[in-house]
């Protein structure tokens, strides 16, 4: 499968099920789009017309470009057949490991974001923040049902994590102490708001988290508008400094800087540069999740201004890097030469199956976005994965398993979309967020269109 | 050639054979927490690159 798009001043043409990416001029562009369904000879007169003003544009180059693509279908890099759907299946099938969960250390939070998909921490439920105890059978929990994976995530989330701080140290020093024996190796993510950070804590993070995620949605005025105290107060002003220290502190190690932008902030390259411009470097902003009635909710007239924003962004990222002051957007990292292989690919995030979400009582879901959903609970860590109904479900979502995605040229970036998104889209896991949809494959657009720029550059 | 610049990248169709070793990152547990991209993330594998 095969798709064309024109960005920035570039004609790219990518393969999908190669992976291939190809920066061409506009003749190779129109032969690429006729290649499959017209004859050669057709192609020939096609291409001599509509470039007739053009003194480098004749039949012997015309032919030597046919030869070109010949050439790359022939190497696979063109055109390449998709095998991938059986494959999709099976490995989900047979892959019974656990290697991720997402501990709700505290089901409460010292901010009061109406906007909050978990319901101001609380999740639809009461107040609570998990046990040592409960935290420490998660830990046994996950080795029990991690088989021979080595690396396992555990990402202490909430809620706001550090109102259970105490417990987040104690586990930490529990995993440590048993990783070794069981030849693990724990990678800590911690999800923070910042308002409870300190020197002691931040120490602590950045010597034990491999990656930090720091909330904050940009400029002062829109992270101000929903990421407010109880008493109303905006957070800015104290959790920049916070994050400045920590981020000064962090020695180079992972972190991002996490914003949401919703219908009041469409223009949120805005939000991202100022994160920039504030020295953060490594950046992330996602679309607002929430029911489409939400005052804030992304509209469909707000569509083609984020595909904009997300072009604006494109260039300036490419214009940053040129002058030396490059930052890094979650969605745009793309490693083309070393990037996953074909199952990660095609088996999706593994919500569900390899990742779930640990509630403070215990009780698993197939992510953090089902937590409250009882529907959704699959069990619990003390008894195990008990509605093998609902695991089998997820077992069952793969790139290949709606039938939208199958002739969709981005499936094998998106891997079939977040389960969590459709469900809140269309009341199914296995459906369509079509919104969604299509700010990934525009992101995805724009995430080739750097790397053919900076190639370019580098040349 | 001429009109066509081919990228460096890793051939997904030979990661057939090699791949599926299951240790890269879970998806959205490191940044996003609300999107399911595969493109970037890392392969861990020294096998496969």
């Amino acid at each position: 499968m095969v798709h064309q798009y024109q960005l920035n001043g570039y004609h790219i043409v990518l393969d999908t099920c190669s992976g291939s990416v190809h920066s061409v001029d506009e003749v190779a562009y129109d032969m690429i789009a006729m290649y499959k369904n017209t004859d050669e000879a057709e192609i020939i007169s096609a291409i001599l017309e509509k470039y007739s003003d053009r003194s480098d544009v004749n039949e012997a180059e015309i032919k030597e470009c046919l030869e070109d693509i010949k050439a790359l279908e022939k190497d696979g890099k063109l055109f390449s057949e998709d095998q991938f759907e059986q494959l999709a299946y099976d490995y989900k099938n047979n892959s019974k490991v656990i290697k991720a969960l997402c501990l709700h250390i505290a089901h409460t939070c010292n901010l009061n974001c109406s906007y909050c998909f978990a319901s101001q921490g609380k999740y639809q439920g009461e107040r609570a923040l998990m046990s040592f105890e409960v935290g420490k059978r998660a830990f046994d929990f996950l080795i029990e049902h991690s088989g021979t994976r080595r690396n396992l995530e555990v990402d202490f989330f909430g809620g706001e994590p550090l109102m259970n701080w105490e417990v987040v140290k104690q586990l930490v020093a529990y995993a440590r102490s048993i990783e070794k024996q069981h030849n693990k190796n724990f990678r800590f993510t911690l999800t923070t708001n910042g308002v409870l950070l300190d020197d002691e804590i931040i120490d602590f993070l950045n010597k034990e988290m491999s990656n930090v995620v720091l909330s904050l949605d940009g400029r002062k005025e829109i992270n101000d508008h929903f990421r407010r105290d109880y008493k109303g107060k905006g957070s800015y002003d104290v959790i920049v400094p916070k994050f400045k220290r920590l981020v000064e502190k962090r020695g180079g190690k992972d972190y991002y800087m996490r914003g949401t932008f919703t219908h009041n902030n469409v223009d949120f390259t805005n939000d991202i540069f100022h994160m920039a411009d504030l020295g953060f470097t490594e950046l992330s902003m996602e679309p607002v999740v929430c029911p489409p009635d939400d005052p804030y909710a992304l509209t469909k007239e707000d569509q083609p201004i984020i595909f904009e924003q997300y072009e604006i962004l494109a260039k300036e990222m490419i214009k940053r890097k040129a002058e030396g002051k490059p930052f890094t957007f979650y969605h745009y990292m793309l490693d083309l030469e070393n990037g996953p292989c074909i199952y990660k690919r095609i088996t999706g995030c593994g919500s569900g199956t390899e990742y779930m979400a640990v509630t403070p009582w215990g009780e698993l879901y197939p992510c953090h976005q089902f937590v409250g959903d009882e529907k959704y609970s699959l069990g619990n860590i003390f008894d195990g994965i008990q509605n093998t109904k609902v695991q089998d479900e997820f077992r069952m979502c793969n790139a290949y398993a709606k039938e939208e995605c199958k002739d969709c040229w981005a499936k094998l970036y998106c891997s079939g979309g977040c389960a969590a998104n459709a469900y809140h889209a269309t009341g199914k896991v296995n459906g369509i967020y079509q919104y969604g949809c299509e700010l990934f494959k525009k992101r995805i657009e724009c995430a080739v269109m750097i790397q053919v720029a900076q190639a370019e550059q580098a040349e | 050639m001429k009109r066509i610049q081919t990228m460096q990248t890793k051939n997904v169709s030979k990661t057939v054979k090699t791949g599926g070793c299951g240790e890269c990152q879970t998806s959205c547990q490191s940044a996003c927490k609300t999107s399911c991209g595969v493109a970037n993330q890392k392969c861990e594998n020294q096998n496969n690159k």
